[in-house]
């Protein structure tokens, strides 16, 4: 029997998760000129690209071009796409160990970090990753409903998340008519009632994680005027002194553009949002329906912690705020995949260095890897999964070349797709994406928007003509 | 990024010495496991101090071949900086340079989760730097 990863017994490779660590860790096995390898990649979702289609923001399309390159990737000799594929459903983690060499995890985070606080179920109380699927047609959330009648809109978290999400809320129908909105959440966000939005950061202007360019865009809406309130605006000591040192110039860029908007006046536009620094939320308060009413809220203080980090910490001062409507947007977090160990408190797959690990016997699992937000947690942007997953694809291969991946009994490529067609005969293949997107684009130009999406599976079916 | 996100990147092990223990053990075991500092433990399991390659240097210096018998608990850095999951990378990275430290042991809770150094966190840099220029130059070459 001649070698893995030559003509002969190439290299198989089943990569759960096709958002963009999924495709990093396909363009580098695909890349490698000593190794021949194949990569069949699945997804849950008939469409590819995971949170690039469905968390990036509507009106931020060129963040959504880096999927030219996984669609270059995508048409490599060797590369197939199951789509509407679920592991635990339609395969299991033994059939793909029947199946493959081995088995790369990057299923990214899929649910929310709860704040923890009093309320936070009430209804009108909702998490952001569910407000921005829905937002973005994601076919499991498209049924979603979020009270817009409310005039008062929290926004709990200071990321781009957080800032995604105050910008589609204050949004004018105009602007929104640009972007690929789902045209459900644009007839919805249209006639709402909402009229002040409340960003509120834990922390203070220096620490805030929305990127400068994000900050910048707030100030930019065509219906919605920017505010900060000067004591919040204003850097304590210890982030000046961070700051100073550490000549950070992005930083000052943002925290100059926080302190700009302190002396925006009211300029009547139909909405208004305002940037909150150092609070916390401690507290939801419903009425006797069981919506929520209104907040608590702290005020913070900035320490130093032995390492250097500066955190928040509450004082005695609390607030209380008139509110109908709360999104916490303060971190996704990963879901367990059945049949892989998953550590709880953390959110991700057991891991070391990308392999995956039993944690009891403290040993690696042979031919298992991970890679992305499932395998360092939910950091960074779309280009950080690159490094990460090109490192756990680099171990794959070290392993294969060292004889310990798995031993597959059929890996014919054959043989899982007839395994597939039998369980979930509806699968979607790249060529079903391909005509998809064509459709989408196709409509998009038929209104001047950049595409029209399709929201569930079975509008996607009939598309194709099933 | 917080130090939490770096972890996944690291084999998980914190290899720590007793404080009874000699420097001999320490030279041993930095040597055999190839790294650049132990956490020093007291009988009860707590962290009583750090002891690393610089300070078997000094040593070395101060008292020439009789440095390997000396107690580890009598000549270790008992000041031991500590950081959590929720530290930023970039500030650590920041204290580290300032504060002329290379290693830092990490604490969830009561627990001795890892023990990461100036190179783990270099690397945690350049991979979230090689993300963003990445990231910026997909948008920026975009139509």
């Amino acid at each position: 029997m001649s070698a893995l990863g030559t003509a002969e017994t190439p290299l198989r490779v089943a990569i759960v998760g096709a958002g963009p660590s999924g495709f990093y860790a396909a363009d580098h096995l695909l890349k490698q000129t000593d190794v021949i390898a194949q990569v069949d990649l699945f997804d849950k979702l008939p469409t590819p690209f995971g949170l690039v289609r469905n968390g990036v923001a509507p009106d931020h399309q060129k963040i959504k071009s880096v999927t030219k390159l996984f669609d270059r990737v995508a048409r490599k000799e060797g590369f197939r796409f199951f789509g509407n594929v679920e592991l635990g459903v339609d395969v299991t983690v033994d059939d793909l160990r029947d199946h493959y060499h081995a088995i790369m995890y990057t299923t990214g985070a899929q649910t929310d970090r709860r704040m923890g606080i009093p309320g936070e179920d009430l209804a009108g109380s909702y998490p952001a990753t569910e407000f921005v699927a829905w937002y973005n047609g994601h076919p499991d959330y498209r049924d979603y409903e979020f009270d817009l009648t409310q005039e008062r809109a929290a926004i709990i978290g200071v990321g781009n998340v957080a800032v995604d999400v105050a910008r589609i809320l204050c949004r004018t129908r105009e602007e929104l008519m640009e972007t690929d909105i789902a045209d459900y959440a644009l007839e919805a966000l249209s006639n709402s009632n909402i009229k002040e939005v409340y960003l509120m950061g834990r922390r203070g202007p220096a620490q805030a994680a929305f990127t400068t360019p994000e900050v910048k865009e707030l100030g930019e809406m065509q219906g919605c005027d920017v505010f900060v309130l000067p004591e919040e605006a204003e850097l304590d000591d210890l982030s000046k002194k961070s700051l100073a040192e550490s000549s950070d110039r992005a930083t000052n860029r943002k925290v100059e553009i926080i302190q700009s908007y302190v002396d925006n006046q009211p300029t009547g536009k139909d909405k208004s949002l305002t940037l909150r620094f150092l609070v916390s939320p401690t507290e939801l308060f419903g009425d006797d329906d069981g919506k929520v009413v209104g907040m608590r809220i702290v005020r913070n203080e900035l320490y130093a912690t032995d390492a250097g980090t500066l955190r928040p910490r509450s004082t005695e001062h609390f607030e209380e705020m008139p509110m109908g409507l709360v999104f916490r947007s303060i971190g996704y977090r990963g879901v367990p995949l059945p049949g892989v160990p998953f550590r709880e408190s953390w959110g991700v797959i057991w891991n070391r260095e990308g392999r995956v690990l039993d944690p009891e016997a403290d040993e690696v699992l042979p031919g298992e890897y991970t890679a992305g937000w499932i395998k360092r947690g939910p950091s960074g942007v779309i280009g950080t999964n690159k490094p990460d997953a090109v490192e756990s694809v680099n171990y794959m291969l070290d392993d294969m070349r060292a004889g310990v991946l798995l031993s597959p009994t059929t890996p014919d490529a054959g043989a899982i797709e007839a395994l597939i067609s039998q369980r979930k005969p509806d699968y979607f293949s790249y060529a079903d994406w391909i005509k998809l997107d064509e459709l989408e684009l196709a409509n998009g130009e038929a209104q001047g928007r950049p595409r029209v999406k399709f929201t569930s599976v079975d509008e996607m079916k009939a598309a194709l003509g099933r | 990024m917080k130090v939490r996100n770096l972890l996944a990147s690291k084999s998980g092990k914190v290899i720590t010495v007793n404080r009874n223990q000699t420097v001999k053990d320490v030279v041993d075991i930095l040597a055999q496991r190839r790294i650049g500092a132990l956490i020093v433990v007291g009988d009860e399991g707590k962290i009583t101090g750090i002891i690393s390659e610089r300070d078997v240097v000094r040593l070395l210096s101060a008292h020439g071949g009789s440095a390997m018998d000396l107690v580890v608990g009598d000549v270790m850095t008992k000041d031991v900086i500590i950081g959590t999951p929720q530290d930023d990378v970039l500030s650590v990275a920041h204290t580290m340079t300032e504060r002329r430290f290379r290693h830092l042991p990490i604490l969830e809770g009561d627990d001795l989760i890892a023990m990461i150094s100036i190179g783990d966190v270099m690397k945690a840099q350049r991979d979230a730097y090689r993300g963003e220029i990445d990231t910026l130059q997909t948008h920026i070459l975009a139509e």
